[in-house]
């Protein structure tokens, strides 16, 4: 048994391409999601009632199913009703999806932790209902459960390995063209999962980092 | 083509599901036995095992199971030994349960009061008297909504074992759909399937989780 | 032969030397009250007696037989002769108040369930909690919770009990009937080392005092003497200091 990672390395620009799709992918699902997440929280932890239940069903339906399950949904089953998206329009949409409803279940529960004092006293300073959930309830309960969201957001792009399955060009597919050309498999999927290692760790860093400077205003 | 009705399609989905359910089983029975066995590595508290536990469950939950269970495969052919997507998918699966579950478990462990620990031991109890008689008992009532919790992610992750050709719940629906072309029932279908899997586990786990806060 | 013997004791936690250079032996049937400052050392003390702290230098030695921490049958050994009440009273919640007493003296020294229920309902109707034999922790009250572990700590037959501050987490109505058990237990003759800011309580109980301060017995002597005529500033200044 021998390895040869000379001949993964090698092809570095196809790796780089990847990562550079993988982080892509991943910044446009988290903010997207994100927001997504926001807005069903509200929609749960305030919303009309016949809102509370529609996020709630769409929370479940996303948590209880496998993301390549959705992704394949999807790409491969929404053309039938004539909703045809290219791979990577399709990836992004299912990441979005998916990180969506996990961060409902997360921004609510910072939601829920709001003491209630803070939103009567926005009421009495006669702030609308839009400004005091942006400006007065969620900016604590995002500090709040920061760490949890980062976890989820590099749950996420980990996740995103599966895209490569519709032929989106990101990490994992990169990996696999490169085992195509010179066979070595084992060689380019470890060197795959190093780099996603590395990106899990960098991007947790990165989202330590930005959340208290740009998302919730420092503590 | 042969015609599938909608009855044929489920019938179909519902025999590969039997796998799906077989595959979560073997992982998380399997997944539980390491997870133990590296849990009580590190209680034993040795800096060295300390340390490589905690990279084993960081490199787990830091890389894509996809990459595991393709290293897996072709690891398991590299050494010389009999691949098959079964044992590939068992494999990969059995490591990563027990990553997640031996750091549920430790999480558990470590929330018992210290003084718990100094009250067995000023009573002159041996190292696994304590674990036994003392700890053990309390951390496996926490350990149960999160380990019932986590079941839910393992049998979702059975679904990626399809990208290495172990033909369960999603590489039966592929095939399906190769056969049928009707992509938007079939994976409708299989959606709902392991929704009606994993629903009712996550329902219980959040149902014991809420008992354990009321019984305190 | 002292039941306790302490020789040039000292502890370090890091660079912070807690303990340095502490002398002491306790006969049997001796109470000893300590006393001192808060971070003096006292706990610290304590807890090197029974092995929950590794000391660095020195010896102790508990019924002639040395402290030996690597030596796990030796501490096993010694942990049966020394018994510890803690603060936070420590009861295992898992178990019923029957069930905590028994415990150790079913796993460590192999007594069978009669005759270790008798004798836990023994020492339960002794702490004055014989009708809790079945309760759970949790619906007791603070002080019986106490009086609970004073019980698990004796079943062992130790030597030596230490208590650690043991009705500082009471409210104030519950103190005396956890004090009222452990001067029982002195009248008795059990070998006694505690750390206590009641201070009448030290007065009116202990044989002597120990004052710590800065890691180091500061003085030593018979209560009534140490309060009356305190021979060095530290412990005038902790006198005085209560009073206020
Ligand atoms: N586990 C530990 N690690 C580091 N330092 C410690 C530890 N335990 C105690 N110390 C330090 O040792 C010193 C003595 O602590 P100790 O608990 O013995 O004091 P004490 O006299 O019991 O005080 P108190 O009256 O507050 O209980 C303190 O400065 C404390 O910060
Ligand atoms: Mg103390």
């Amino acid at each position: 048994m021998t390895l040869d990672f000379g001949a993964i390395l090698s092809q570095w620009p196809l790796l780089a391409t990847g990562v550079a799709n993988t982080l892509l992918l991943t910044a446009l699902s988290a903010v997207v999601g994100g927001a997504l997440g926001a807005a069903c929280a509200w929609a749960r932890a305030q919303g009309p009632l016949w809102l509370r239940y529609v996020a709630g069903t769409y929370v479940e339906l996303i948590r209880n199913t496998p993301f390549i399950v959705q992704l394949f949904f999807i790409f491969f089953g929404l053309p039938m009703l004539g909703v045809k998206l290219s791979p990577e329009m399709a990836s992004v949409l299912a990441m979005v999806v998916n990180l969506g409803a996990y961060a409902t279940e997360i921004i609510r529960a910072g939601i829920l932790a709001t003491p209630r004092g803070q939103i009567e006293a926005a009421e009495s300073l006669a702030l609308n209902r839009f400004q005091i959930f942006t400006r007065v309830v969620l900016p604590p309960a995002l500090r709040k459960v920061w760490p949890a969201l980062t976890s989820q957001i590099v749950i996420v792009m980990l996740g995103s390995a599966v895209c490569g399955q519709i032929s989106t060009e990101e990490l994992s597919y990169a990996a696999n063209l490169i085992q195509s050309r010179n066979f070595r498999a084992f060689e380019a999927y470890l060197v795959a999962t190093a780099i996603y290692l590395a990106l899990a760790i960098g991007v947790r860093r990165a989202l330590n980092w930005i959340g208290p400077r740009f998302i919730f205003g420092r503590p | 083509m042969v015609d599938f009705t909608l009855w044929d399609i489920l019938r179909n989905l519902l025999l590969a599901a039997r796998w799906t359910i077989t595959l979560s089983i073997v992982a998380f029975v399997g997944g539980g036995l390491v997870g133990l066995a590296l849990l009580f590595a590190r209680l034993r508290g040795h800096a060295v095992g300390d340390r490589l536990i905690a990279a084993y469950v960081q490199v787990f939950q830091g890389t894509p199971l996809l990459m595991q269970l393709f290293l897996a495969y072709f690891g398991l052919a590299l050494l010389g030994m009999p691949t098959t997507p079964w044992i590939a998918a068992a494999l990969a699966l059995t490591l990563y349960t027990s990553a997640y579950l031996t750091e549920i478990w430790r999480g558990c462990v470590a929330s018992i009061p210290k003084g718990q620990w100094e009250a067995a031991d000023s009573l002159a109890m041996s190292f696994s008297e304590k674990l036994r008689h003392v700890v053990l008992p309390q951390a496996l009532k926490i350990s149960v909504p999160p380990t019932v919790g986590f079941l839910v992610q393992v049998v979702k992750g059975t679904a990626l074992a399809s990208v290495i050709g172990f033909i369960e719940l999603t590489k039966a629906a592929t095939m399906i759909t190769n056969a049928t072309f009707r992509p938007f029932t079939v994976y409708g279908m299989v959606a709902l399937l392991y929704f009606c899997l994993c629903f009712p586990i996550s329902w219980w786990s959040h149902r014991l989780e809420r008992k354990l806060h009321a019984g305190r | 032969m002292p039941v306790v013997e302490i020789k040039g004791l000292r502890k370090r936690f890091g660079q912070n030397e807690v303990l340095k250079g502490i002398d002491l032996s306790v006969e049997p049937g001796e109470v000893i009250a300590i006393i001192g400052k808060s971070g003096s050392g006292k706990s610290t003390l304590l807890r090197c007696v029974n092995g929950l702290e590794q000391f660095d230098e020195g010896t102790l030695a508990v019924d002639g037989k040395p402290l030996l921490h690597d030596d796990r049958a030796a501490m096993r050994a010694l942990r049966q002769r020394v018994g510890m009440i803690f603060q936070s009273f420590n009861l295992f919640p898992h178990l019923t108040v029957g069930r905590n007493v028994m415990l150790a003296p079913e796993l460590v020294k192999k007594i069978g369930q009669p005759a270790g229920a008798q004798r836990a309902s023994m020492l339960l109707t002794r702490v004055g909690l014989g009708e809790k034999f079945d309760a759970w922790p949790d619906q007791l009250s603070g002080g019986q919770q106490q009086r609970v572990a004073i019980a698990r700590a004796l079943a062992m037959e130790p030597a030596v009990l230490l208590c650690d501050e043991i009705t500082s987490a009471l409210d104030p109505e519950l103190v005396g009937e956890v004090l009222r058990v452990v001067e029982s237990l002195a009248a008795e003759g059990m070998t006694l080392m505690m750390v206590t800011h009641e201070m009448n309580f030290a007065r009116k109980v202990s044989d002597r005092l120990v004052f710590m301060h800065a890691g180091r017995i500061h003085e030593i002597g018979p209560p009534d003497e140490l309060f009356a005529h305190p021979k060095t500033p530290e412990l005038a200044q902790f006198i005085s200091a209560l009073n206020h």
